[in-house]
């Protein structure tokens, strides 16, 4: 059946089962091919967008489910103040090995700043806990999420000024 | 991986090494082989043809007006350089390690280098695969000289344009100069004369001063960093063909079951199903090597997602065979009783062991076992094939793409030249990758329905479908002399196999140390049958014996009341060699007993070894080194173990040995990081367990990737010595997780003998 969802700023309509979880209406009806495909039932992260702001598991969110909500996917982050502070900080630290979770990681740490931008090791530890990067590139996930978060305060601290 | 035949390889490399006039059969025989040797083995024999290859042909790379100096560069009228990156991207780095070589000494600026992958083309390329930590020690020499030769008919080019000798030019960020006349051109407008140019004799091209270098050693990021983080298709998971199908392929739980019956007409008939079909395994399959197709049943439809939900209707009944009689509480059952025995054959024997423990002061006896371990890459094993006209292509995120088109030629009957294989980015590779299946699979099912099929698995069918890494059992004994010092050591290694022959990745050597060091030493192998694939799992072999050994050594030292580090210090003894399990002496791969004294003492002294005392209680160091793929590695775990039994990892100190060069400082870092974090994820929540032959493990929430909360700081420290630059995807894991076990032990007085650790016995 028909469904008209946000994604990434735009309305996009997909004609597909109920039941089909977001990840694949993403990926493969609107050829959005960032979020990824790792476990199927939320232990892993790779598949993570943003759910009217909030870090969601796409792969079990059925496309029923998603109503008027506003969705947004990696592919969307360079418009986001924080998104593309995040992205530059994974450059700039040499973040990804094999890259597969990054994306899942950038949506995750996206959601963990715009609600705290200035977060302990261990709120970023708790935050970030349900994305899993095979490569173990934990130390430097840790690293660019507060090198983003300082970048971001001395933003808001100029505009202040 | 295939042991490697040393005598064919020689044979073959001597064909190849006649000169331009060897056969490319010749050749490509050669390069068949060298594809699956590992460590430095013939390290000189396969640098030779790298070179030839490299140079012999440069037709494919001219594209969009620019022109090829060689199979791996070639120049833009503008200046910009695209080099091509020859070898798998499974996060290992190599997209941006190997072209760093080749830029540094064509002497281009790297912000004006673009990086191409490669497809697979052996004649071109030489060997293309990943494994082994296997590309620096086999590329590092032959594509610094690519990138001279280029250099040097760029020189040429510039010095014929200005009637001058070449030797009074030099080159700097892809300009050549001529300091005379005060004249320069750019490499960009030296291209096409340049590669008019005669070819250099490799051999004799004119290296840079490594003192001079400007691009390798400096800390480079990926290469696709940028197309990574804003979530651009980059992996085969993200591979997209006109016209393309989904499949997904449903396999009996138990390893080598066949279809009795399956309901596939009724299957056909589901929304969005195209095709489903019994495909029946291949005549070639052993049993504990399924390569190629195993039977199973195809479920082909316009998207995965209906593929998925089609298979949840799927009724299939399955002859499960004889693996269904195995398990993993069987084998260790089995482990323990052939260990009362003798074992079934010798590997070694040095001395007399059963003497020199009767007489020994102390005797240390234990046993030790670890598990069945699966790859868990995060992108779960997939392919995207078009089968059209008797030719197929593949886009494949293969770590050996070189076998993967010869499986599928045979799978299809078809010819090898008939095959073609675009590598994309891997997520993961582990190993996993080194075996094809999903790759025979793909091409299988496109050609029976006749479009292009995109194959992808679900997490169950990665983690039930694997090539393990296989569980084995130690029962070691050591003798300790009055003073302390180790005077007989035994191991009864029960592994699996057949006919004598251990299974892929379960072998031990008889130079595994403490060989060598010991007196009185006994290896001894006894295999029980196996109906489990098996096969390399990042650091094969040593990510097992490492822990086995080196945990066991921990409990000597104690026994001995000797400081950990100090007794490994005494047992390695003198600066010397220690000849490898070939037999013949051979620089890189000989145990070099220095270069593991000079990485513990050093890993020591950064860890602050001698302050341990000062620890909390339940807080505690462990030390162990390893030596493998070619590197020497020694590390020190802390970790605090909480009266509830649980672990806390706080830090990890990693020293290495990986020669006189680390290429990109950036990649090494967050590999041997990467590395150490692998093994102590498995070390505290990973097995697979084997019950009537199947695994019983579906998801992460049973094999337990580490996560961020777990993962503690790392500090990480090269030595910089005069040896050839050797790989790092692999050495820096196998002794993280003795190191830690060691820890524990330190901490708690617990001894860990089997993986992964259960933190309930180490209550307070």
């Amino acid at each position: 059946m028909a469904y008209t969802i946000a994604v990434n700023g735009k309305t996009r309509r997909v004609d597909v089962d109920g039941d089909t979880p977001l990840l694949w209406v993403l990926r493969d009806e609107l050829g959005l091919k960032g979020s990824k495909f790792g476990c199927g039932v939320g232990l892993c992260g790779a598949c993570t967008v943003h759910v009217d702001g909030k870090a969601v598991r796409s792969c079990t969110l059925p496309i029923s489910n998603v109503g008027s909500a506003t969705i947004a996917t990696i592919e969307g982050m360079a418009a986001d103040p924080v998104g593309k502070r995040l992205q530059e900080a994974w450059m700039e630290l040499d973040v990804p090995q094999c890259g597969y979770c990054q994306a899942g990681q950038i949506m995750s740490a996206g959601a963990l700043l715009a609600k705290n931008p200035n977060p302990s090791d261990a709120q970023i530890d708790a935050a970030m806990t349900g994305n899993v990067c095979r490569c173990c590139t934990y130390i430097r996930i840790r690293a660019a999420i507060k090198k983003a978060a300082l970048a971001g305060n001395g933003a808001a601290m100029v505009g202040r000024s | 991986m295939t042991v490697l035949n040393a005598k064919h390889a020689a044979r073959a490399a001597a064909a190849s090494a006649t000169g331009a006039a060897a056969s490319m059969t010749s050749r490509r025989t050669f390069l068949k082989v060298s594809a699956v040797a590992g460590g430095g083995l013939l390290l000189q024999a396969v640098l030779k043809p790298l070179m030839q290859v490299a140079m012999a042909d440069s037709t494919g790379a001219a594209a969009g007006g620019s022109t090829p100096l060689n199979a791996f560069i070639r120049i833009a009228p503008d200046g910009l350089v695209t080099i091509m990156s020859k070898n798998p991207e499974i996060g290992q780095g190599i997209k941006t390690m190997l072209p760093m070589v080749i830029a540094e000494e064509l002497d281009v600026d790297w912000k004006n280098v673009r990086i191409e992958q490669a497809p697979l083309d052996a004649a071109k390329y030489g060997e293309q695969y990943a494994g082994g930590s296997t590309a620096t020690p086999h590329n590092y020499d032959p594509l610094r000289r690519v990138g001279a030769a280029g250099r040097q008919m760029l020189v040429a080019a510039a010095a014929q344009t200005w009637n001058v000798a070449p030797s009074e030019c030099r080159t700097q960020s892809g300009v050549v100069h001529h300091e005379k006349s005060g004249r320069s051109l750019t490499y960009g407008a030296l291209a096409s004369k340049a590669a008019g140019q005669p070819v250099p004799e490799l051999d004799s091209v004119v290296l840079k001063d490594p003192k001079t270098f400007r691009i390798i050693g400096r800390p480079l990021p990926g290469i696709d960093n940028g197309k990574v983080v804003t979530g651009q298709p980059l992996f085969g998971i993200d591979v997209t063909v006109p016209g393309m199908l989904y499949a997904v392929f449903e396999k009996c739980p138990v390893f080598g079951g066949k279809v009795r019956s399956a309901n596939v007409t009724a299957l056909k008939t589901l929304s969005g199903v195209r095709d489903a079909f019994i495909v029946r395994a291949s005549e070639a399959n052993r049993n504990d090597d399924p390569q190629g197709l195993n039977d199973g049943v195809a479920i082909v439809a316009k998207t995965w997602w209906a593929a998925n939900q089609a298979r949840r209707k799927l009724e299939v009944t399955w002859d499960e065979g004889p693996t269904a009689a195995q398990s993993s509480e069987g084998f260790a059952r089995n482990a323990t009783g052939l260990a009362q025995g003798a074992p079934a054959a010798y590997l070694r024997r040095d001395g007399d062991v059963a003497a020199s423990l009767r007489t020994a002061a102390h005797v240390v006896e234990a046993a030790y076992s670890y598990p069945f371990l699966a790859h868990i890459t995060l992108e779960p094993q997939n392919c995207t094939a078009r089968f059209r006209e008797g030719k197929v292509v593949l886009w494949a995120p293969t770590q050996n793409p070189g076998p993967g088109a010869k499986l599928v030629a045979a799978t299809l009957g078809i010819k090898e030249s008939d095959v073609t294989v675009n590598m994309t980015r891997i997520g993961g590779g582990f190993g996993r990758r080194l075996r094809n299946d999903f790759m025979a699979e793909a091409a299988w099912i496109s050609k029976q329905v006749g479009a292009p099929v995109k194959l992808l698995w679900n997490r169950q069918d990665d983690m039930q479908h694997d090539f393990y890494r296989p569980a084995g059992f130690h029962f070691f004994k050591g003798g300790l002399d009055p003073a302390g010092a180790l005077v007989a050591f035994s191991d009864h290694f029960v592994t699996f196999g057949h006919d004598g022959q251990p299974v892929n990745s379960a072998q031990l050597t008889a130079t595994e140390f403490p060989a060598q060091l010991v007196p009185n030493l006994e290896y001894g192998q006894s295999l029980m049958e196996l109906g489990v694939p098996t096969g390399p799992l990042r650091a094969p072999r040593s990510n097992a014996l490492a822990f086995a050994f080196q945990s066991f050594i921990d409990e000597l030292a104690y026994q001995a009341g000797q400081d950990p580090v100090e007794f490994r210090l005494t047992l390695l003894g003198e600066r010397r060699a220690l000849v490898n399990d070939s037999g013949k002496p051979d620089a890189l791969r000989d145990f070099d007993t220095g270069r593991m004294r000079d990485v513990l003492s050093r890993v020591a002294e950064l860890s602050g070894w001698s302050q341990r005392h000062t620890l909390p209680a339940r807080t505690a160091k462990g030390v162990a080194f390893y030596f493998s793929h070619l590197g020497y590695f020694a590390e020190v775990v802390q970790a605090t173990v909480a009266p509830s039994g649980e672990i806390r990892l706080d830090q990890v100190w990693i020293v290495g040995d990986i020669g006189s060069q680390v290429i990109n400082p950036s990649g090494a870092e967050t590999q041997a990081q990467g590395a150490a974090l692998d093994g102590l994820g498995a070390a505290l929540g990973q097995a697979i367990t084997i019950d009537r032959g199947r695994v019983v493990q579906a998801n992460f929430d049973s094999v337990k990737p580490l996560r961020i909360d777990q993962a503690p700081p790392i500090e990480v420290h090269f030595l910089t010595t005069d040896h050839p630059p050797t790989g790092l995807g692999e050495p820096a894991l196998p002794p993280v997780i003795p190191a830690l076990c060691n820890a524990i032990f330190a901490a708690t007085g617990k001894r860990i003998r089997n993986l992964p650790i259960d933190t309930q016995a180490l209550k307070a």
